[in-house]
């Protein structure tokens, strides 16, 4: 490898992405070919139209992220499926895009961990190439670039919905964003749940939510939320006490991104059980 | 058509160092250093926004003297680097002997082939995860590399730096002690720097995966003052010059200092 200099006329500036694309890096871009190549093998392509999920790929599912008082909680369950089994039960969907950022993924959960990786290195290259951070709206931004890159993938079937929220250093409070699947970008005011598990989610979040929560609830009421999910929804994964997998519970506010503890986590579901269990004794389940 | 002169290549040679030592000498000094906890570079540096030092990846660190636009275009296609490389492979994979490598083949490069070599001195420190074995590797403008365990000078007088910066060195200090030293070197003693015309970071053992971090003006100027009595012991025995003025972070020099603190021995 050499240095990688440019003439100022092809200089990729701050950004990653233009960087691997003008090194001709092999394998980097986002919709890279090889994956395509296997769909197109498989016979199921269907030009123009999106397909059923492709066997033998792996779906990642329920995320939720909501509001609170200062800051916003992400969460994620930690199974992955293939088809009607389980494919892995521990994988993680909750990550940190950057020190006052976080990213949750629901779909393909190969391309879907691809992205969040060249997500991550794109912030942090942009910070150390300019000297500062990106705002958070230019952070949403990139984002939904690199969705709508992914988007013949989702054509056929690769589908990748992240859900993206951090903490505003300036307004000084969190924010959320979502995604469809051209790129879209829409911001959300309080909270927001996607994946196969996510309508059952957010309605949960709707119903418990309000204005002003402290961190204390909102991280029990993302919990009970995705409770509610696995209680519904086979492809989510539910608290697993026998193997000690919990779901990936993480806060960003002011001072950054932080994930919970399992024994916290775990103790949380124990609240949650508790509750369901005594109103199963008052006999309305 | 006229024919060029022939000129013997030595003094090709010879001009190009000369005129890259001159632009480099222009330029303030910078040190580089390991503590306890890491790495430490040092510059003498009044502007708070165009930085000398800079981070490259989670442990590595760049530093440059010279021409600014220069050196930043290097540190650049270091960040370019190393991230690509620590995208295709692993974020471990990164490390900075051979980013100082293609460093050095660069500015060897440019020396011995274009019209103007780079008036540039760079310093390449890798934080050593496992344990002290920190490194700094030191390209100066020619491509040549010195790789150093204990610290390295950089800039004009370096020569004068370095010396003073032999009498202090001691392995394992303590941050506070390192950086007083350092501002001692650099400002030798007929002047006092302050913490606004230092630029100070640190590559340090921590919890978190990026290691660099730059050091405030606020905790420099505390280090400085926390750091007094122990550099006045080291600079009256190291070289016999009086301690007082050259250090005092605030510039206004309180007599309530003790002196002869027991730390040097």
């Amino acid at each position: 490898m050499s240095l990688p200099l440019f003439p100022s006329g092809s200089d990729p500036g701050p950004s990653f992405t233009e960087l691997l694309r003008r090194t001709r890096f092999a394998g980097a871009q986002i919709p890279p070919g090889t994956v395509s190549e296997v769909v197109s093998a498989a016979g199921r392509q269907t030009p123009g139209f999106a397909v059923a999920p492709i066997s033998g790929v792996t779906h990642g599912t329920t995320v939720v992220a909501l509001r609170y008082d200062n800051g916003v909680v992400v969460a994620g369950d930690r199974r992955a499926t293939e088809g009607n089994m389980i494919a892995h039960r521990s994988i993680e969907k909750v990550f940190p895009a950057d020190r006052h950022s976080a990213v949750a993924i629901a779909g393909a959960a190969g391309s879907a961990s691809e992205m969040v990786r060249l997500f991550q290195t794109q912030l942090e290259h942009y910070e150390k190439v300019e000297g500062t951070c990106l705002s958070l709206e230019g952070k949403a931004n990139q984002l939904g670039q690199m969705v709508s890159a992914n988007l013949q993938m989702a054509m056929q079937g690769l589908v990748v919905i992240p859900l993206f929220a951090g903490y505003d250093l300036r307004l000084k409070r969190g924010r959320i964003f979502t995604y469809d699947v051209t790129g879209g970008r829409f911001e959300e005011t309080d909270f927001h749940a996607t994946g196969s598990g996510g309508r059952d989610a957010k309605n949960t979040v709707k119903l418990g939510y309000r204005e002003r929560l402290g961190r204390d609830e909102a991280v029990e009421l993302a919990v009970t939320a995705l409770y509610e999910a696995a209680d519904e929804d086979t492809a989510t994964g539910g608290p697993d006490p026998v193997r000690g997998i919990y779901p990936v519970v993480a806060t960003v506010d002011a001072e950054g991104y932080r994930r919970l503890e399992d024994t916290e986590v775990a103790e949380r579901f124990r609240n949650v059980l508790e509750r369901r269990r005594e109103r199963a004794d008052g006999g309305a389940s | 058509m006229t024919m060029p002169y022939y000129v013997a290549p030595e003094q090709v040679m010879k001009d190009r160092a000369e005129y890259a030592q001159k632009g480099i000498a222009r330029g303030r000094a910078l040190v580089g250093t390991t503590y306890d906890l890491g790495v430490l570079i040092v510059a003498e540096n009044p502007s708070s926004t165009l930085h000398k030092i800079s981070e490259i990846y989670d442990r590595v660190a760049f530093a440059g003297v010279g021409r600014y636009n220069e050196f930043d275009q290097l540190r650049v296609a270091g960040v370019r680097h190393a991230d690509t490389k620590g995208y295709a492979y692993s974020r471990e994979d990164v490390d900075a002997r051979s980013l100082a490598n293609v460093y050095a083949q660069y500015l060897g490069q440019v020396f011995t082939h274009e019209m103007k070599p780079l008036e540039v001195e760079i310093l390449v420190a890798e934080l050593d995860p496992l344990g002290d074995a920190h490194q700094l590797f030191h390209i100066a403008y020619d491509g040549t590399v010195a790789d150093e365990q204990r610290f390295t000078v950089l800039g004009g007088e370096a020569d004068a730096v370095a010396h003073r910066m032999a009498a202090r060195f001691r392995h394992g200090w303590t941050l506070g002690e390192a950086v007083l030293a350092c501002v001692a070197s650099l400002s030798g003693p007929a002047r006092t720097l302050r913490a606004d015309d230092l630029e100070i970071a640190v590559l340090e053992h921590g919890p978190w995966r990026r290691t660099f971090r730059r050091v405030d003006d606020h905790e420099v100027t505390e280090l400085l003052k926390d750091g007094e009595p122990f550099e006045q012991a080291a600079s009256s025995a190291a070289e016999g010059e009086p301690a007082a003025g050259s250090l005092d972070p605030s510039g206004d020099k309180t007599g309530d200092v003790t002196t002869g603190d027991a730390q040097l021995d």
